[in-house]
Protein backbone atom coordinates (compact mmCIF):
# COMPACT_ATOMS: atom_id res chain seq x y z
CA UNK A 1 0.00 0.00 0.00
CA UNK A 2 1.21 3.29 -0.86
CA UNK A 3 1.65 6.12 1.56
CA UNK A 4 1.00 9.94 0.67
CA UNK A 5 1.71 12.21 3.59
CA UNK A 6 -0.08 15.24 4.06
CA UNK A 7 1.67 18.39 5.16
CA UNK A 8 -0.35 21.01 6.97
CA UNK A 9 0.97 24.76 7.52
CA UNK A 10 1.86 24.50 10.66
CA UNK A 11 3.99 21.49 10.00
CA UNK A 12 1.63 18.71 11.41
CA UNK A 13 1.78 15.30 9.27
CA UNK A 14 -0.31 12.87 8.40
CA UNK A 15 1.12 10.07 6.39
CA UNK A 16 -2.08 7.73 5.09
CA UNK A 17 -1.61 4.41 3.62
CA UNK A 18 -4.02 3.66 0.85
CA UNK A 19 -4.80 1.27 -1.82
CA UNK A 20 -3.41 1.18 -5.51
CA UNK A 21 -5.62 3.12 -7.48
CA UNK A 22 -7.20 5.59 -4.26
CA UNK A 23 -7.13 9.26 -5.07
CA UNK A 24 -4.69 11.47 -3.06
CA UNK A 25 -8.22 13.42 -2.53
CA UNK A 26 -9.94 10.30 -1.09
CA UNK A 27 -7.45 9.29 1.17
CA UNK A 28 -7.35 12.69 2.43
CA UNK A 29 -11.15 13.11 3.00
CA UNK A 30 -11.92 9.96 3.54
CA UNK A 31 -9.10 10.48 6.75
CA UNK A 32 -10.24 13.30 8.06
CA UNK A 33 -7.02 15.44 6.70
CA UNK A 34 -7.92 19.25 7.44
CA UNK A 35 -7.43 21.60 4.70
CA UNK A 36 -8.85 19.57 1.83
CA UNK A 37 -12.91 19.75 1.55
CA UNK A 38 -12.78 17.76 -2.04
CA UNK A 39 -16.31 20.15 -2.25
CA UNK A 40 -16.88 18.26 -6.15
CA UNK A 41 -16.82 15.25 -5.03
CA UNK A 42 -13.10 14.41 -7.02
CA UNK A 43 -14.98 15.22 -10.13
CA UNK A 44 -11.81 17.87 -11.12
CA UNK A 45 -14.95 20.59 -10.29
CA UNK A 46 -13.73 22.91 -7.84
CA UNK A 47 -10.15 23.40 -6.57
CA UNK A 48 -10.84 22.48 -2.81
CA UNK A 49 -8.17 20.09 -2.81
CA UNK A 50 -5.51 22.13 -4.26
CA UNK A 51 -1.97 20.63 -2.62
CA UNK A 52 1.72 21.61 -3.24
CA UNK A 53 3.53 19.02 -4.49
CA UNK A 54 6.88 18.31 -2.68
CA UNK A 55 9.72 19.48 -5.54
CA UNK A 56 11.19 16.16 -5.20
CA UNK A 57 7.84 14.74 -6.49
CA UNK A 58 6.65 16.70 -9.33
CA UNK A 59 8.68 14.35 -11.62
CA UNK A 60 6.80 11.92 -10.58
CA UNK A 61 3.15 13.08 -10.41
CA UNK A 62 3.57 15.08 -13.24
CA UNK A 63 2.59 18.96 -13.38
CA UNK A 64 -1.39 19.91 -14.27
CA UNK A 65 -1.68 19.75 -18.31
CA UNK A 66 -1.87 23.34 -19.76
CA UNK A 67 -4.99 23.71 -20.82
CA UNK A 68 -6.92 21.18 -19.37
CA UNK A 69 -9.71 21.75 -16.78
CA UNK A 70 -7.28 21.41 -13.55
CA UNK A 71 -4.91 23.97 -14.88
CA UNK A 72 -7.86 26.14 -15.41
CA UNK A 73 -8.99 25.62 -11.81
CA UNK A 74 -6.01 25.87 -10.25
CA UNK A 75 -5.03 29.69 -11.90
CA UNK A 76 -7.54 30.92 -9.69
CA UNK A 77 -6.40 29.27 -7.01
CA UNK A 78 -4.45 31.30 -4.35
CA UNK A 79 -1.27 30.83 -4.02
CA UNK A 80 -0.74 28.31 -6.65
CA UNK A 81 2.51 27.99 -8.52
CA UNK A 82 3.71 25.19 -10.98
CA UNK A 83 3.85 22.55 -8.70
CA UNK A 84 0.11 22.69 -7.62
CA UNK A 85 -1.79 20.25 -8.36
CA UNK A 86 -5.71 18.90 -7.19
CA UNK A 87 -5.13 16.27 -5.10
CA UNK A 88 -8.01 14.37 -7.49
CA UNK A 89 -6.22 14.30 -9.97
CA UNK A 90 -3.61 11.97 -8.32
CA UNK A 91 -3.60 8.86 -8.27
CA UNK A 92 -1.60 6.83 -5.77
CA UNK A 93 0.36 4.06 -7.34
CA UNK A 94 3.17 1.93 -6.02
CA UNK A 95 5.30 4.43 -7.54
CA UNK A 96 4.28 7.41 -5.73
CA UNK A 97 4.76 5.60 -2.30
CA UNK A 98 6.30 8.21 -0.32
CA UNK A 99 4.41 10.88 -1.34
CA UNK A 100 4.59 13.92 0.28
CA UNK A 101 2.19 17.15 -0.23
CA UNK A 102 1.86 20.02 1.18
CA UNK A 103 -1.52 21.89 2.03
CA UNK A 104 -2.16 25.70 0.97
CA UNK A 105 -3.05 28.21 4.20
CA UNK A 106 -6.54 28.08 2.81
CA UNK A 107 -8.94 26.48 -0.03
CA UNK A 108 -10.66 29.44 -2.11
CA UNK B 1 -52.78 13.91 1.11
CA UNK B 2 -56.00 12.84 -0.04
CA UNK B 3 -57.05 11.23 -3.92
CA UNK B 4 -59.20 14.08 -4.60
CA UNK B 5 -55.99 16.89 -4.19
CA UNK B 6 -53.29 14.50 -5.98
CA UNK B 7 -55.93 14.42 -8.85
CA UNK B 8 -55.78 18.30 -8.91
CA UNK B 9 -52.03 19.10 -8.20
CA UNK B 10 -50.91 21.08 -11.51
CA UNK B 11 -47.43 19.77 -10.29
CA UNK B 12 -48.49 15.82 -11.05
CA UNK B 13 -51.10 16.39 -13.68
CA UNK B 14 -49.78 18.74 -16.25
CA UNK B 15 -48.82 16.92 -19.68
CA UNK B 16 -44.61 16.81 -19.38
CA UNK B 17 -44.89 18.62 -22.90
CA UNK B 18 -46.53 21.70 -21.32
CA UNK B 19 -44.74 21.51 -18.35
CA UNK B 20 -43.12 25.15 -17.95
CA UNK B 21 -41.13 25.01 -14.31
CA UNK B 22 -39.45 28.85 -15.44
CA UNK B 23 -42.84 30.84 -13.69
CA UNK B 24 -41.87 33.15 -10.92
CA UNK B 25 -45.04 32.19 -8.98
CA UNK B 26 -43.99 28.70 -8.74
CA UNK B 27 -41.09 30.05 -6.72
CA UNK B 28 -42.84 32.27 -4.61
CA UNK B 29 -45.42 30.21 -3.32
CA UNK B 30 -42.99 27.67 -2.27
CA UNK B 31 -44.63 24.97 -5.03
CA UNK B 32 -41.79 24.01 -7.56
CA UNK B 33 -40.24 21.31 -5.74
CA UNK B 34 -42.62 18.96 -6.95
CA UNK B 35 -41.97 20.04 -10.54
CA UNK B 36 -38.72 19.52 -10.12
CA UNK B 37 -39.30 15.73 -8.44
CA UNK B 38 -41.87 15.07 -10.96
CA UNK B 39 -39.52 15.82 -13.71
CA UNK B 40 -35.96 13.80 -11.91
CA UNK B 41 -38.49 10.98 -11.82
CA UNK B 42 -39.71 11.19 -15.82
CA UNK B 43 -38.09 13.12 -17.61
CA UNK B 44 -34.80 14.64 -15.72
CA UNK B 45 -33.44 16.54 -18.71
CA UNK B 46 -36.58 18.29 -20.24
CA UNK B 47 -37.65 20.39 -23.53
CA UNK B 48 -39.91 22.95 -22.77
CA UNK B 49 -41.19 24.38 -26.33
CA UNK B 50 -42.46 27.66 -25.23
CA UNK B 51 -42.07 29.77 -22.21
CA UNK B 52 -42.17 33.90 -21.55
CA UNK B 53 -38.47 33.01 -22.14
CA UNK B 54 -38.69 30.87 -25.73
CA UNK B 55 -37.48 26.99 -25.54
CA UNK B 56 -35.34 25.96 -22.83
CA UNK B 57 -33.88 22.72 -21.81
CA UNK B 58 -34.25 21.71 -18.31
CA UNK B 59 -31.35 19.69 -16.16
CA UNK B 60 -32.45 18.41 -12.98
CA UNK B 61 -30.37 15.61 -12.08
CA UNK B 62 -27.15 16.70 -9.91
CA UNK B 63 -25.09 14.74 -12.48
CA UNK B 64 -26.31 15.57 -15.86
CA UNK B 65 -25.97 19.43 -14.20
CA UNK B 66 -21.73 18.81 -13.15
CA UNK B 67 -21.67 17.48 -17.06
CA UNK B 68 -22.62 21.02 -18.12
CA UNK B 69 -20.87 22.83 -15.54
CA UNK B 70 -17.52 20.91 -16.38
CA UNK B 71 -18.08 21.51 -20.44
CA UNK B 72 -17.57 25.34 -20.83
CA UNK B 73 -16.27 24.13 -24.51
CA UNK B 74 -19.56 23.43 -25.57
CA UNK B 75 -22.27 25.18 -22.73
CA UNK B 76 -21.07 29.22 -23.07
CA UNK B 77 -22.10 31.74 -20.79
CA UNK B 78 -21.73 34.49 -22.99
CA UNK B 79 -23.61 37.49 -22.87
CA UNK B 80 -24.26 37.91 -26.53
CA UNK B 81 -25.72 34.83 -26.84
CA UNK B 82 -27.79 35.07 -23.80
CA UNK B 83 -25.88 35.37 -20.97
CA UNK B 84 -26.52 32.81 -17.76
CA UNK B 85 -29.67 33.26 -16.71
CA UNK B 86 -33.54 31.90 -18.53
CA UNK B 87 -34.04 35.21 -19.29
CA UNK B 88 -31.64 36.60 -22.00
CA UNK B 89 -29.46 39.38 -20.93
CA UNK B 90 -31.15 42.69 -21.92
CA UNK B 91 -30.10 43.69 -25.84
CA UNK B 92 -31.60 47.00 -27.56
CA UNK B 93 -32.02 50.55 -27.21
CA UNK B 94 -33.45 50.49 -23.11
CA UNK B 95 -31.01 48.51 -22.62
CA UNK B 96 -27.80 48.61 -20.52
CA UNK B 97 -25.52 46.30 -22.46
CA UNK B 98 -23.54 44.88 -19.12
CA UNK B 99 -20.58 42.84 -19.37
CA UNK B 100 -19.66 41.02 -16.33
CA UNK B 101 -16.80 38.15 -16.33
CA UNK B 102 -19.69 34.99 -15.00
CA UNK B 103 -21.63 35.67 -18.64
CA UNK B 104 -17.88 35.56 -20.30
CA UNK B 105 -16.20 32.25 -21.67
CA UNK B 106 -12.41 32.06 -21.30
CA UNK B 107 -9.94 33.40 -21.83
CA UNK B 108 -11.53 36.76 -20.80
CA UNK B 109 -13.32 35.31 -18.14
CA UNK B 110 -10.36 34.29 -16.37
CA UNK B 111 -8.05 37.40 -17.02
CA UNK B 112 -10.91 39.53 -15.31
CA UNK B 113 -11.73 36.68 -12.55
CA UNK B 114 -7.78 36.11 -11.92
CA UNK B 115 -7.72 40.23 -11.08
CA UNK B 116 -10.44 40.07 -8.57
CA UNK B 117 -10.62 36.81 -6.91
CA UNK B 118 -7.84 37.72 -3.92
CA UNK B 119 -10.00 40.20 -2.69
CA UNK B 120 -12.11 36.94 -1.72
CA UNK B 121 -9.68 34.63 -0.93
CA UNK B 122 -8.56 32.56 2.29
CA UNK B 123 -5.94 35.20 3.39
CA UNK B 124 -8.31 38.15 2.93
CA UNK B 125 -10.82 36.87 4.72
CA UNK B 126 -8.94 36.18 7.62
CA UNK B 127 -8.23 39.65 8.18
CA UNK B 128 -11.97 40.64 7.54
CA UNK B 129 -12.97 38.00 10.11
CA UNK B 130 -13.35 39.93 12.81
CA UNK B 131 -14.45 43.38 11.42
CA UNK B 132 -17.35 41.24 10.33
CA UNK B 133 -17.58 39.55 13.59
CA UNK B 134 -17.72 42.79 15.30
CA UNK B 135 -20.62 44.13 13.04
CA UNK B 136 -22.64 40.66 13.10
CA UNK B 137 -22.53 41.17 17.00
CA UNK B 138 -23.72 45.06 16.66
CA UNK B 139 -26.70 44.37 14.77
CA UNK B 140 -27.81 41.44 16.82
CA UNK B 141 -27.37 44.16 19.96
CA UNK B 142 -29.34 46.35 18.50
CA UNK B 143 -32.47 43.97 18.26
CA UNK B 144 -35.67 44.12 20.80
CA UNK B 145 -36.16 40.70 22.86
CA UNK B 146 -39.70 39.62 22.50
CA UNK B 147 -41.02 41.95 19.67
CA UNK B 148 -42.30 41.04 16.59
CA UNK B 149 -38.92 41.96 13.67
CA UNK B 150 -38.58 41.46 10.19
CA UNK B 151 -35.42 39.52 10.53
CA UNK B 152 -34.72 39.78 6.57
CA UNK B 153 -34.44 43.62 6.73
CA UNK B 154 -32.70 43.82 10.17
CA UNK B 155 -30.20 41.00 9.70
CA UNK B 156 -29.89 39.67 6.43
CA UNK B 157 -30.10 42.48 4.61
CA UNK B 158 -28.02 44.49 6.92
CA UNK B 159 -24.96 41.99 7.48
CA UNK B 160 -24.47 41.09 3.82
CA UNK B 161 -24.66 44.64 2.72
CA UNK B 162 -22.07 45.39 5.82
CA UNK B 163 -19.62 43.36 4.30
CA UNK B 164 -19.95 44.14 0.47
CA UNK B 165 -19.49 47.79 1.45
CA UNK B 166 -16.33 46.53 3.63
CA UNK B 167 -14.81 44.78 0.82
CA UNK B 168 -15.49 47.64 -1.91
CA UNK B 169 -14.40 49.87 1.14
CA UNK B 170 -17.86 52.24 0.28
CA UNK B 171 -18.51 54.70 1.99
CA UNK B 172 -20.62 53.65 5.26
CA UNK B 173 -23.30 55.97 5.56
CA UNK B 174 -24.08 55.51 2.15
CA UNK B 175 -23.96 51.55 1.96
CA UNK B 176 -27.46 50.72 1.57
CA UNK B 177 -27.31 52.06 -1.76
CA UNK B 178 -25.65 48.75 -2.21
CA UNK B 179 -29.17 47.30 -1.09
CA UNK B 180 -30.72 49.08 -4.29
CA UNK B 181 -28.64 48.73 -6.50
CA UNK B 182 -28.31 45.09 -6.16
CA UNK B 183 -32.53 44.60 -5.92
CA UNK B 184 -32.11 46.56 -9.34
CA UNK B 185 -29.93 44.95 -11.26
CA UNK B 186 -31.93 41.57 -11.19
CA UNK B 187 -35.25 43.44 -11.31
CA UNK B 188 -37.61 43.16 -14.05
CA UNK B 189 -40.73 45.87 -14.22
CA UNK B 190 -42.96 43.02 -13.66
CA UNK B 191 -41.85 42.67 -9.97
CA UNK B 192 -42.11 46.14 -9.10
CA UNK B 193 -38.81 47.01 -7.80
CA UNK B 194 -38.48 49.51 -10.77
CA UNK B 195 -41.63 50.71 -12.83
CA UNK B 196 -39.55 50.42 -16.40
CA UNK B 197 -36.32 49.07 -18.02
CA UNK B 198 -35.81 53.23 -18.35
CA UNK B 199 -35.98 53.51 -14.52
CA UNK B 200 -33.80 49.91 -13.88
CA UNK B 201 -31.05 51.91 -17.34
CA UNK B 202 -30.61 55.21 -14.94
CA UNK B 203 -30.10 54.00 -11.53
CA UNK B 204 -27.36 51.32 -13.11
CA UNK B 205 -25.81 54.76 -14.47
CA UNK B 206 -26.26 56.01 -11.13
CA UNK B 207 -24.23 53.34 -9.34
CA UNK B 208 -21.51 53.42 -12.72
CA UNK B 209 -20.99 56.98 -11.70
CA UNK B 210 -21.01 56.57 -8.16
CA UNK B 211 -18.31 54.21 -8.92
CA UNK B 212 -16.27 55.87 -11.05
CA UNK B 213 -15.82 58.72 -8.45
CA UNK B 214 -14.77 55.84 -6.02
CA UNK B 215 -12.38 54.17 -9.03
CA UNK B 216 -11.01 57.59 -9.98
CA UNK B 217 -10.09 58.33 -6.37
CA UNK B 218 -8.23 55.25 -5.79
CA UNK B 219 -6.55 54.89 -8.92
CA UNK B 220 -4.29 57.95 -7.94
CA UNK B 221 -4.07 56.22 -4.19
CA UNK B 222 -1.34 53.48 -3.47
CA UNK B 223 -2.72 50.11 -4.25
CA UNK B 224 -5.27 48.15 -1.42
CA UNK B 225 -7.06 45.20 -0.56
CA UNK B 226 -10.27 46.23 -1.73
CA UNK B 227 -12.37 45.47 -4.86
CA UNK B 228 -12.31 48.52 -6.10
CA UNK B 229 -8.51 49.17 -5.43
CA UNK B 230 -7.51 45.80 -7.56
CA UNK B 231 -9.81 46.55 -10.31
CA UNK B 232 -7.96 49.82 -10.85
CA UNK B 233 -4.61 48.74 -10.41
CA UNK B 234 -4.60 45.38 -12.22
CA UNK B 235 -3.19 45.31 -15.57
CA UNK B 236 -6.14 42.51 -16.53
CA UNK B 237 -9.11 45.33 -15.21
CA UNK B 238 -7.59 48.73 -15.47
CA UNK B 239 -8.35 49.49 -18.75
CA UNK B 240 -11.77 48.27 -18.91
CA UNK B 241 -14.60 49.82 -21.12
CA UNK B 242 -17.08 51.35 -18.69
CA UNK B 243 -20.11 49.19 -19.60
CA UNK B 244 -17.48 46.35 -18.50
CA UNK B 245 -16.88 47.96 -15.02
CA UNK B 246 -20.05 48.40 -14.12
CA UNK B 247 -21.05 44.92 -15.60
CA UNK B 248 -18.15 43.26 -12.89
CA UNK B 249 -19.25 45.93 -10.11
CA UNK B 250 -23.07 44.64 -10.62
CA UNK B 251 -22.18 41.27 -10.74
CA UNK B 252 -19.87 42.08 -7.18
CA UNK B 253 -22.58 43.25 -5.74
CA UNK B 254 -25.48 40.78 -6.53
CA UNK B 255 -23.04 38.29 -5.71
CA UNK B 256 -22.32 39.46 -2.52
CA UNK B 257 -26.09 40.56 -1.69
CA UNK B 258 -28.54 38.80 -3.12
CA UNK B 259 -27.42 35.46 -2.19
CA UNK B 260 -25.95 35.34 1.32
CA UNK B 261 -28.51 37.63 2.18
CA UNK B 262 -31.19 34.74 1.60
CA UNK B 263 -28.98 31.68 2.93
CA UNK B 264 -28.92 33.91 6.47
CA UNK B 265 -33.00 34.22 6.33
CA UNK B 266 -33.36 30.67 4.84
CA UNK B 267 -31.30 29.09 7.95
CA UNK B 268 -33.50 30.50 10.46
CA UNK B 269 -36.59 29.14 8.17
CA UNK B 270 -35.01 26.10 8.14
CA UNK B 271 -34.41 25.63 11.65
CA UNK B 272 -37.69 26.79 12.93
CA UNK B 273 -39.44 24.34 10.41
CA UNK B 274 -36.73 21.24 11.71
CA UNK B 275 -37.75 21.95 15.44
CA UNK B 276 -35.28 18.46 16.43
CA UNK B 277 -32.28 20.27 14.57
CA UNK B 278 -32.80 23.50 16.40
CA UNK B 279 -32.25 21.70 19.78
CA UNK B 280 -29.27 19.80 18.19
CA UNK B 281 -27.34 22.92 17.06
CA UNK B 282 -28.15 24.61 20.88
CA UNK B 283 -26.72 21.62 22.08
CA UNK B 284 -23.68 21.48 20.47
CA UNK B 285 -22.97 24.82 18.83
CA UNK B 286 -19.56 23.37 16.80
CA UNK B 287 -21.94 22.00 14.77
CA UNK B 288 -22.41 25.29 13.21
CA UNK B 289 -19.57 24.94 10.53
CA UNK B 290 -20.82 21.82 9.11
CA UNK B 291 -24.15 23.25 9.34
CA UNK B 292 -23.29 26.34 7.44
CA UNK B 293 -22.91 24.29 3.50
CA UNK B 294 -26.60 22.23 4.50
CA UNK B 295 -28.14 25.63 4.77
CA UNK B 296 -26.59 26.71 1.79
CA UNK B 297 -27.82 23.38 -0.22
CA UNK B 298 -30.99 23.39 1.45
CA UNK B 299 -31.51 27.53 0.69
CA UNK B 300 -29.72 27.33 -3.30
CA UNK B 301 -30.16 30.69 -3.23
CA UNK B 302 -29.46 30.88 -7.24
CA UNK B 303 -32.14 28.44 -8.61
CA UNK B 304 -29.78 28.44 -11.48
CA UNK B 305 -27.87 29.28 -14.03
CA UNK B 306 -27.82 29.25 -17.41
CA UNK B 307 -25.44 27.89 -20.55
CA UNK B 308 -26.31 28.04 -24.46
CA UNK B 309 -24.62 25.70 -26.38
CA UNK B 310 -22.20 26.10 -28.89
CA UNK B 311 -22.89 22.97 -30.89
CA UNK B 312 -24.62 19.56 -30.65
CA UNK B 313 -24.70 17.42 -27.54
CA UNK B 314 -25.82 14.44 -25.45
CA UNK B 315 -27.33 15.24 -21.86
CA UNK B 316 -28.74 12.42 -20.00
CA UNK B 317 -29.44 10.77 -23.92
CA UNK B 318 -31.02 14.05 -24.78
CA UNK B 319 -29.85 15.53 -27.91
CA UNK B 320 -28.99 19.03 -27.60
CA UNK B 321 -28.68 21.39 -30.98
CA UNK B 322 -26.57 24.16 -31.28
CA UNK B 323 -28.17 27.28 -29.97
CA UNK B 324 -30.39 25.28 -27.60
CA UNK B 325 -30.83 27.23 -24.24
CA UNK B 326 -30.03 24.98 -21.40
CA UNK B 327 -30.71 25.76 -17.77
CA UNK B 328 -28.99 23.50 -14.86
CA UNK B 329 -31.66 23.94 -11.93
CA UNK B 330 -29.70 23.91 -8.98
CA UNK B 331 -32.50 24.05 -6.63
CA UNK B 332 -33.12 20.41 -8.22
CA UNK B 333 -30.12 18.82 -8.61
CA UNK B 334 -29.76 20.04 -4.81
CA UNK B 335 -32.83 17.65 -4.35
CA UNK B 336 -31.37 14.33 -6.60
CA UNK B 337 -31.80 11.39 -3.88
CA UNK B 338 -29.13 10.07 -6.23
CA UNK B 339 -26.78 11.84 -5.41
CA UNK B 340 -27.61 13.17 -1.61
CA UNK B 341 -29.37 10.95 0.40
CA UNK B 342 -32.46 11.90 1.96
CA UNK B 343 -32.57 15.11 -0.33
CA UNK B 344 -35.52 16.69 1.50
CA UNK B 345 -34.50 16.62 5.05
CA UNK B 346 -32.13 19.19 6.21
CA UNK B 347 -29.95 17.38 8.74
CA UNK B 348 -27.40 19.66 10.30
CA UNK B 349 -24.78 17.56 11.33
CA UNK B 350 -25.27 15.71 7.21
CA UNK B 351 -22.16 13.61 5.93
CA UNK B 352 -20.83 15.03 3.16
CA UNK B 353 -22.63 18.29 3.41
CA UNK B 354 -20.34 19.78 1.37
CA UNK B 355 -21.40 18.28 -2.03
CA UNK B 356 -24.03 20.48 -3.04
CA UNK B 357 -24.57 22.43 -6.27
CA UNK B 358 -25.26 25.88 -4.79
CA UNK B 359 -22.09 27.35 -5.57
CA UNK B 360 -22.09 25.74 -9.19
CA UNK B 361 -18.72 24.20 -9.96
CA UNK B 362 -15.82 24.68 -13.32
CA UNK B 363 -14.25 27.90 -13.93
CA UNK B 364 -17.77 29.66 -13.03
CA UNK B 365 -17.86 28.14 -9.75
CA UNK B 366 -18.80 31.27 -7.07
CA UNK B 367 -15.97 33.35 -5.92
CA UNK B 368 -16.98 34.81 -3.10
CA UNK B 369 -18.05 31.14 -1.70
CA UNK B 370 -16.18 31.55 1.38
CA UNK B 371 -17.12 34.96 2.05
CA UNK B 372 -20.46 33.82 1.78
CA UNK B 373 -19.51 30.80 4.33
CA UNK B 374 -17.83 32.87 6.54
CA UNK B 375 -20.51 35.66 7.15
CA UNK B 376 -23.07 32.52 7.52
CA UNK B 377 -20.93 31.03 10.42
CA UNK B 378 -20.05 34.16 11.86
CA UNK B 379 -23.61 35.21 11.99
CA UNK B 380 -24.62 31.73 13.53
CA UNK B 381 -22.26 31.86 16.25
CA UNK B 382 -22.70 35.23 17.13
CA UNK B 383 -26.61 34.58 17.50
CA UNK B 384 -25.71 31.47 19.53
CA UNK B 385 -24.21 33.61 22.31
CA UNK B 386 -27.32 36.14 22.73
CA UNK B 387 -30.40 34.40 21.98
CA UNK B 388 -32.12 30.68 23.15
CA UNK B 389 -34.14 31.29 20.00
CA UNK B 390 -34.99 33.20 16.94
CA UNK B 391 -38.55 32.28 16.23
CA UNK B 392 -40.66 32.74 13.35
CA UNK B 393 -43.45 34.10 14.35
CA UNK B 394 -45.81 34.25 11.21
CA UNK B 395 -45.65 33.20 7.39
CA UNK B 396 -42.17 34.31 5.47
CA UNK B 397 -43.10 36.44 2.01
CA UNK B 398 -40.63 34.87 -0.54
CA UNK B 399 -39.27 37.00 -3.53
CA UNK B 400 -40.73 36.68 -7.06
CA UNK B 401 -38.04 35.47 -9.33
CA UNK B 402 -36.88 31.85 -11.01
CA UNK B 403 -33.46 33.05 -10.28
CA UNK B 404 -33.18 34.62 -7.11
CA UNK B 405 -34.37 32.03 -4.40
CA UNK B 406 -35.34 34.44 -1.48
CA UNK B 407 -36.96 36.15 0.70
CA UNK B 408 -38.56 39.74 1.22
CA UNK B 409 -40.11 39.93 4.71
CA UNK B 410 -39.63 37.22 7.75
CA UNK B 411 -41.31 37.79 10.96
CA UNK B 412 -39.21 36.97 14.01
CA UNK B 413 -39.29 36.98 17.74
CA UNK B 414 -35.63 36.76 19.53
CA UNK B 415 -35.69 34.91 23.06
CA UNK B 416 -32.73 35.60 25.52
CA UNK B 417 -30.77 32.96 27.12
Amino acid sequence: MPTVTFIEPDGAEYPIAVKSGTTARDAAVNNGVPGIDGDCGGECACATCHVHVDAAWIARTGMAEPGGMEANLLQFAEGSTENSRLACQITMTDDLDGLTLRIPDGQH
Amino acid sequence: MTTDTLVRDPALTVPLSQMDVSDPQLFQNDTIGSYFARLRREDPVHYCPESAYGPYWSVTKFNDIMQVEVNHQTFSSEAKIGGIAIQDMQTGESALELEMFIAMDPPKHDAQRKAVSPAVAPSNLVLLEPIIRERAGLILDSLPIGEEIDWVDRVSVELTTMTLATLFDFPWEERRRLTRWSDVATATPETGVVSSWEQRREELLECAYYFKDLWDKRINEPPKSDLISMMAHSPATRDMPFLEFLGNLMLLIVGGNDTTRNSISGGVLALNQNPAEYRKLMANPGLIPKMIPEIIRWQTPLTHMRRTALMDADIGGKKIRKGDKVVMWYLSGNRDDEVIDRPNEFIIDRPNSRHHLSFGFGVHRCMGNRVAELQLRIIWEEILKRFSKVEVVGAPERTLSNFIRGFTHLPVKLHAH
